[in-house]
């Protein structure tokens, strides 16, 4: 039997969190289970005071857990995160699915999670802590604590790219996506549907990091081992060998021409 | 089953009643108050059947906890029609068949008012990334496409 308990502060919630218990965001990954039966948990928990506002502070730009996707394009702060909210969703899921709750969401789903990923963000969680991204996610399947914001850094969007492939056009979940924050000598890739969580390309993060130019024969060293770090996986959307052997092209296209053909 | 009083305005109208704890919208909507506008397709957020305005812009009903809307505005094409007058928008999607077994109708009608309201005149890609997450398996989409575009024209007065 399913019941739901509803909380004034966002630290009351995380303390109700047990095992058999979800924090309700957006509801488009809590009711869907509920919807389809799951039987891994029977309560559902909420909080009336989600943070929801996207403002710049000192250490970067602070995106609170209950932003939605809609509220991401709405926001000027946060510009260079457009091309990704876009791709999520169609409008009605961008005016409920929250960015707190993206950065639980399973393989096929995640896009700004992998881009919060390659951008180095910071997790705060409701005790205080704000941990990288990328220990987040290898954590998140049993995160103890609830997420209250996410620190992103304020990048250029010239610097930022982004891309979703998708057979279904134009909306599909992603067979893959890509990002990649592209600063001299400090290269980020980060790749969503290429294993359980969104997942670092460190190989040819260093391979781009010490090399030359962005052109063809500049980014050649890193296609040729940007799959060594990902663990794709067989599914519906494709096998894991296809992805392995699509990755290069995308990363390449992602690199010379931002994402276009 | 425990129960949650929520009380909200559907259509203009004041609704007031007792949802199961973890029923969503949906089920509140059909057999709570008995407007069966909006239609469960897929349950996961895929089909856009289910397509309701909350506060003016559209959610995806199924995926809504009822608790959650305490307070707010619900609109759904149950309420689109004047009386007999039926809105523009059923109109152009009846005039141009844009409708064939009707099952995503209710959601597209409403995913469109909804960027009418936004975007007066629309161009075709607007028109097309505003019901990119309502699928139809009948028409093929052109004629709702074109449905919508010759609303927003008459919308605004333009000779079509």
């Amino acid at each position: 039997m399913l019941s739901v308990e509803t909380y004034q502060t966002m630290a009351e919630a995380a303390g109700a969190m047990t095992d058999r218990s979800r924090f309700l965001g957006g509801g488009t990954l809590v009711m869907r289970a509920v919807n389809y039966g799951d039987q891994s948990f029977d309560r559902i928990i909420r909080s009336r005071q989600i943070e929801n506002s996207i403002r710049s502070e000192s250490g970067g730009i602070r995106i609170g857990a209950g932003a939605t996707m809609a509220d991401i394009l709405a926001s000027r702060e946060v510009s260079f995160l457009h091309q990704v909210a876009r791709l999520i969703g169609g409008p009605a899921i961008r005016n409920m699915a929250t960015v707190g709750g993206n950065l639980f969401a399973p393989h096929p789903y995640g896009d700004l999670a992998t881009a919060l990923l390659a951008l180095d963000a910071r997790v705060v969680m409701t005790n205080g802590q704000a941990e990288p991204m990328e220990s987040f996610l290898a954590g998140r399947s049993h995160a103890r604590n609830l997420v209250t914001a996410v620190i992103v850094p304020n990048v250029s969007e010239t610097e930022f790219r982004f891309a979703k492939i998708s057979r279904v056009k134009p909306k599909g979940v992603a067979l893959l996506s890509v990002a990649a924050w592209l600063r001299r000598g400090d290269v980020r890739l980060a790749w969503g549907g290429m294993g359980p969580t969104p997942l670092r390309s460190k190989a040819a993060e260093r391979a781009l990091s010490s090399g030359g130019q962005l052109d063809e024969a500049g980014i050649a060293p890193a296609l040729a081992i940007c799959t060594q770090d990902l663990q794709p996986a067989d599914d519906a959307l494709a096998t894991a060998w296809y992805r392995r052997e699509v990755a290069p092209v995308h990363l390449k296209r992602l690199l010379l021409n931002g994402g276009r053909l | 089953m425990a129960k949650t009083p929520i009380t909200f305005t559907l259509n203009d109208s004041e609704v007031a009643l007792f949802a199961d704890h973890g029923a969503a919208l949906i089920d509140v909507l059909r057999r709570g108050v008995g407007d069966l506008t909006p239609k469960q397709g897929c349950a996961q957020g895929t089909c856009g059947a289910c397509t309701v305005l909350i506060d003016g812009k559209p959610h995806l009903s199924c995926l809504t906890l009822a608790e959650t809307v305490e307070g707010r505005r619900i609109d759904t094409v149950g309420g689109l029609a004047n009386g007999r007058d039926l809105d523009v928008l059923q109109t152009t999607f009846m005039e141009g068949f844009a409708a064939q077994c009707g099952f995503c109708t209710a959601g597209m009608l409403l995913a469109a008012k909804s960027l009418l309201e936004r975007v007066p005149n629309p161009d075709r890609a607007e028109v097309i990334e505003a019901i990119s997450g309502n699928l139809c398996r009948c028409t093929g989409y052109e004629p709702i496409v074109d449905a919508i575009l010759l609303a927003a024209a008459k919308m605004q007065g333009r000779a079509v």
